[in-house]
């Protein structure tokens, strides 16, 4: 296992629910502490890490941004020694019979998301796909356990463990978008013996997953001259196959729409080229859905771009990446930086958004 | 009082989490086999494994012209057979046994001998409709995929099940394969004890979740005068939607002790040995409850119509969200078993037989 996947098993074993981001925080605050000159976490628990530039004086500053946090469940009520579940971003109900999850009370409750048997459900007819409110989690603890314990409005995380698939391959809760954590990793690590004229803030952002809370306050605190977000994006699956899917472990994607200023756009291009990385160009004709959407519109607006990792099977607990892609965002990010000088900030953009 | 015998410590639970981890599918429980194996061997007088891969053990008694009583538990679980290879790494695959569809999405699963890991995927929520979300994915759009890395690796036949791995917590265990994992491990307490004055068969039984496929054959060989068949049946135990009413459809409950079969889809059981176990169980103070007359079925099954037919009853430990990924019983339930069917094996003879029915 070489370093960046054991830091994403690490990374994929803590908790990081939207909203109570601080576990997975500290495991990256750690990773990122010898690699930057400076960090700190913001007023609402994002992570910004500053690589300082070598040039004296003002300099253009670049943030590149990964959201740290990840979908999850909440309790949304006790009754019948059960515990009834909501959800915290995007969770096709469907998919939770049968989750293993944890349960984050007045200590760490393992336990399993069922539905009601169909004898039980009265007002639907039997066989049907599971809503919410036929689902709970069995904890095995007695009623008292649980009132003493549990309390309503409890985040509960999903419980799957990460597992290497096929050498190469991992899946696991929360890769969405830790796998873009760990691609800032690589990068800092590639850029850690080079002297950057830009000054650089990797930030770790909160909140994605429900408002892009984190993505807003950062990018207004640093106001950098230039953001690139790092998500993940769908990759080509079984039964999907569409524009919007990319092939699994055959390069990262460079975003193109609205969302993507087109200066930068070709600036990617030419520097994947240059190191001969493969790359898809994904098309974004109604906005990119990740951090870049809110940085874009921070303050008087900023230049963004967003580079993709393809994964399989978003927003469950068994989502699938190709480790090659990881490596791969790391290196287009480290090449792009590293190729910044003084005058780029002026010589990208002079002609305005064109 | 033969209560304190009844010992469900360490050693048994190491035992129950091995049976629970292992793979054993029906068509192919050598694994779960092997196990019961090195654990019978030095506790009964002879064993061997019959033609359809049932393991069929005996303890002899002393008694001359003695009954003979079949204890039946059977290996197997159900799970998935790869049947199509798909895009690099990935496989249609079918169900083994009856499993509901709704619990397939996003599962670890082990694919083959060497338990590869790999999942059934879902598709991104982004992805879909409303209308499509209120819908159940059937089970051939479903894939399961070892990742591109795998390509290769699996083949078409091979057996897959949920990746779940067993845990206890207080009273409660969780895990797969627990319909029968815990028949088994019963039954293989059961041969810890010396014979009372019965001849003792234990028949660890195959393909039970294919149609009882084992039990008959095991039945027919072994000739029995009566039989006990040890499972795991659902406890529908929780509350009712929308709706205050009390839950009369419950089948059996987590913690009220062994659900005694009266009748299901496949058996009546012989009305003598119900008498026989309630009676053992309010003489000695065993909690007992009996499981809601009406559908599904254990090995009994088959069992009781072998031959001339086998006088067959059924005692189950009560199990939650049985076919599914992660069941929960009881650990409370599984003793109060045990503590039945230790003074069954102890007690049985031909004259249990000589009440009216």
């Amino acid at each position: 296992m070489n370093q960046i996947e054991s830091f994403l098993h690490e990374l994929l074993s803590a908790p990081g629910v939207a909203g109570f981001e601080g576990p997975v925080c500290e495991i990256i605050r750690k990773r990122w502490e010898p690699l930057t000159d400076e960090i700190h976490i913001s007023r609402v628990g994002s992570l910004h890490a500053l690589r300082r530039s070598s040039i004296p004086g003002k300099r253009p500053s670049l943030m590149i941004a990964a959201h740290m946090d990840a979908i999850g469940l909440m309790v949304k009520d006790i009754r019948d020694g059960l515990i009834w579940i909501t959800s915290m971003g995007g969770v096709d109900p469907r998919i939770l019979p049968g989750q293993l999850v944890t349960i984050h009370g007045a200590r760490e409750y393992t336990g399993v998301v069922q539905m009601l048997p169909d004898r039980l459900v009265k007002h639907q007819p039997a066989g049907g796909a599971p809503g919410y409110s036929q689902l709970f989690v069995d904890t095995g603890l007695s009623a008292n356990e649980i009132q003493a314990n549990i309390h309503i409005g409890d985040v509960i995380s999903f419980a799957s463990a990460p597992t290497t698939l096929g050498d190469k391959y991992l899946s696991g809760h929360s890769l969405d978008n830790r796998a873009s954590v760990a691609a800032l990793t690589v990068c800092l690590e590639e850029i850690k013996d080079y002297r950057l004229q830009w000054d650089l803030w990797a930030v770790a952002t909160v909140q994605e997953e429900v408002r892009t809370v984190g993505a807003h306050t950062s990018t207004f605190e640093l106001k950098p001259d230039v953001g690139i977000a790092v998500d993940v994006t769908f990759a080509q699956e079984p039964g999907l196959s569409t524009y919007e899917t990319f092939p699994l472990g055959k390069g990262v994607t460079i975003g193109s729409g609205g969302n993507i200023h087109p200066a930068l756009h070709r600036e990617l291009k030419d520097r994947a080229e240059e190191i001969d990385l493969p790359y898809s160009i994904e098309t974004m004709p109604k906005g990119s859905g990740t951090d870049a959407m809110a940085m874009q519109i921070s303050s008087a607006g900023v230049p963004t771009l967003v580079i993709g990792i393809p994964l399989r099977y978003m927003h469950t607990p068994y989502e699938m990446v190709a480790l090659k892609d990881i490596h791969r965002a790391g290196r287009l990010l480290a090449r792009f930086i590293t190729t910044l000088t003084s005058g780029s900030l002026e010589s990208l953009f002079k002609g305005g958004a064109a | 009082m033969n209560e304190n015998r009844v010992k469900i410590s360490r050693p048994q639970l190491k035992l129950l989490e091995k049976l629970s981890n292992a793979v054993g599918v029906s068509g192919n429980e050598d694994e779960v086999r092997q196990i019961v194996i090195e654990e019978i061997r030095p506790l009964v007088d002879e064993y061997r494994v019959d033609r359809m891969g049932n393991l069929l053990a005996i303890k002899h008694t002393k008694t001359a012209d003695a009954a003979r009583v079949m204890f039946a538990a059977h290996m197997d679980e159900v799970g998935f057979m790869l049947v199509q290879a798909d895009t690099e790494g990935c496989y249609a695959f079918e169900a083994v046994g009856g499993i509901d569809e709704r619990q397939l999405l996003a599962k670890p699963v082990l694919v083959g001998k060497d338990h590869l890991p790999g999942v059934i995927g879902s598709k991104p929520v982004h992805l879909t409709s409303p209308a499509e979300r209120a819908k159940v994915t059937p089970l051939g759009q479903l894939r399961i995929d070892l990742s591109p890395g795998c390509a290769g690796k699996a083949s078409v036949g091979d057996y897959a099940t949920f990746a779940t791995r067993f845990w206890r917590s207080g009273d409660s265990l969780f895990g797969k394969a627990l319909d029968d994992r815990l028949g088994v491990a019963t039954l293989i307490e059961l041969a810890r004890l010396n014979p009372g004055t019965a001849e003792v068969l234990f028949a660890f039984t195959v393909q039970e979740e294919l149609g009882l496929r084992g039990a008959r054959v095991a039945a027919y060989d072994f000739e029995p005068d009566m039989a006990f068949v040890v499972d795991s049946t659902p406890a529908f135990d929780l509350p009712l939607d929308e709706s205050e009413d009390e839950n009369v459809l419950y089948n059996c409950r987590l913690g009220a002790g062994p659900a005694i079969y009266l009748a299901d889809a496949g058996t009546i059981s012989d009305p003598r040995l119900i008498q026989f176990l309630t009676r053992i169980a309010e003489d000695c103070g065993i909690p007992y409850q009996f499981r809601q007359p009406g559908g599904g079925g254990t090995d009994a099954g088959a069992i009781h119509i072998t031959r001339g037919g086998v006088p067959s009853v059924s005692v189950s430990v009560p199990g939650r969200y049985a076919h599914s990924p992660i069941l929960h019983a009881r650990l409370s339930d599984w003793k109060n078993t045990l503590a039945l069917l230790y003074q069954a094996l102890e007690k049985a003879d031909r004259s249990i037989l000589n009440a009216d029915r």
